[in-house]
């Protein structure tokens, strides 16, 4: 209860200072099976996907967060479990990092995924980790899009405290798919095309 | 005070009817295709310009208070406009918060507590030393000029020069007290000024006043237009401090300095590589597509109002 009042009033601000509206330009906001993902610059990322996301599809929809940073304090705990619906992963590794991400699929529930692995003060995303191919290849009717969040970097860039409320976007184009023969790294390499097309089409 | 109130009321109304009724009869008889989409963007204008007068009457007949801070938040989106299509890096951050956080909701607390002493300096002196400052500790020195001026402009058009509109409210004039109308003046002056350049230069407009910087402001759209808001300007005399030709002249500076920030502001955008400055109010663009002509008028009304009328 306190999370969803919370998180409504987390995401009008974000409305009110930065935008983050939605240009669904390849895909619509259905609620067929989804992974997400997209370039990563701020904290804000996952609020103002989140946001763009039609209010019944978010309890479907979990962001996938970095446990050694959104687990480390009760606060941060709480507003990425119940306020952003996230799921936790270690980073660092361990036997199966990705096992949580399988078992919210397992579910038919859709993710918001950040295959950069961590926030980058670049307009462009950077190589992509191999998360997103094993998942591609292990749920292969998921759907995949990609997305650009525009402008975050300058609207709250790693290390700053208060975000400048400079006008983003997150633009959602037409999903992509694993080819049936077709190596991890052309398909990294081809996710992350997908994400930096939908960066060179229009500025904010 | 009231009886002018529903008289100024009414007028806007009519005004607006008349506008739909136009936009409505021209949606019915156009038929070519580019007059289809000028037409459409007519109407998409109208049915906008009906939200903002709902918002500014409201905003009007309340008070004060609420007045200062609809015009605060209107700074505050054609700042972020502003900033938005200006490249900033991330070590200009702390002058933007600076700039968000505090000067501008400083500015307008300055204009609600009456000091006007202050209200004239901050922006000017004050933030003009503090945000070089700012970014100077960042010790980044590629690009320093451009990226600290591109702040101090922002901060200077949106900020300073926009709140001189509420800032005529606090304004001391011997003799007259309704200075809420004499904001109505010049708003009702400078935006009527930009709807008829734009009507007269549609209807008449062959010659191009600056091709390079502004396409659609033509020569017939600028006379036709500011001589016939400088008119209504005139016609506005009684809900003024001035005397009917005082009048005049006061609604000719405005035009003036109207069509000047209007020309001013799309050289800007066009070096920014944007045609409008956002999305924001459908069929005219960003809220500083709005508040162009306003940003450069009030600071000259303000100031010739003060020096020849004030206290």
């Amino acid at each position: 209860m306190i999370g969803r009042i919370l998180g409504a009033g987390l995401f009008a601000l974000t409305r009110f200072l930065v935008g983050g509206h939605a240009r669904w330009q390849g895909s619509a906001p259905d609620p067929s099976q989804r992974l997400y993902f997209a370039n990563h610059a701020s904290h804000l990322d996952t609020i103002i996907l989140m946001a763009c996301l039609p209010v019944s599809l978010r309890a479907t929809t979990h962001p996938v967060a970095a446990a050694d940073y959104w687990g480390t304090s009760a606060l941060k705990r709480f507003i990425a479990l119940k306020v952003l619906n996230a799921v936790l992963i270690e980073r660092s590794g361990g036997p199966d990092p990705l096992a949580p991400l399988r078992d919210v699929l397992s579910r038919g529930h859709s993710l918001i995924l950040f295959p950069e692995g961590t926030r980058r003060a670049e307009a462009l995303p950077g190589p992509f980790k191999s998360g997103i191919y094993r998942l591609a290849k292990d749920f292969p009717e998921v759907e995949l899009v990609p997305v650009y969040l525009s402008n975050l970097a300058r609207a709250y860039p790693k290390g700053a405290i208060l975000p400048a409320p400079i006008s983003c976007s997150a633009r959602f184009g037409a999903p992509i798919a694993l080819l049936p023969e077709e190596e991890r790294d052309a398909f990294l390499a081809r996710a992350q095309a997908a994400v930096t097309g939908l960066a060179e089409r229009s500025p904010a | 005070m009231n009886q002018t109130m529903v008289i100024l009321i009414g007028g806007v109304l009519a005004l607006l009817v008349l506008a739909s009724g136009v936009g409505f009869v021209l949606s019915r008889r156009v038929d070519s295709e580019a007059g289809r989409a000028t037409v459409e963007n007519l109407n998409q204008r109208i049915k906008a310009w009906w939200v903002m007068i709902a918002v500014f009457a409201v905003a009007f007949l309340v008070g004060k208070t609420v007045t200062i801070v609809l015009f605060a938040l209107t700074s505050f989106y054609s700042l972020r406009e502003f900033l938005s299509l200006s490249p900033t890096r991330p070590e200009d951050h702390t002058s933007v918060v600076a700039a968000f956080y505090l000067f501008l909701p400083l500015q307008y607390w300055l204009i609600a507590d009456e000091w006007q002493g202050l209200f004239a300096i901050l922006i000017p002196v004050w933030a003009f030393l503090l945000l070089p400052l700012l970014a100077v500790l960042k010790g980044e020195t590629e690009d320093f000029l451009h990226r600290t001026a591109r702040i101090q402009w922002a901060l200077m058009l949106t900020v300073y020069c926009i709140s001189h509109a509420p800032a005529l409210l606090i304004l001391e004039i011997p003799g007259y007290s309704q200075n809420f109308f004499l904001l109505f003046f010049l708003i009702a002056v400078v935006q009527l000024s930009d709807v008829l350049q734009y009507v007269f230069g549609k209807l008449f407009g062959r010659h191009k006043v600056a091709p390079r910087v502004s396409p659609s402001k033509t020569v017939e759209g600028l006379v036709g237009g500011g001589f016939s808001a400088a008119l209504v300007g005139t016609g506005l005399w009684w809900i003024t401090p001035f005397s009917p030709w005082q009048a005049a002249l006061m609604a000719l500076a405005v035009v003036a300095a109207g069509f000047v920030g209007g020309l001013v502001l799309s050289a800007v955008k066009r070096s920014l590589g944007a045609k409008d400055w956002g999305t924001m109010i459908e069929g005219h663009g960003g809220a500083l597509d709005r508040m162009d002509s306003v940003s450069f008028a009030a600071p000259v009304l303000y100031h010739l109002t003060n020096f020849y009328f004030g206290a």
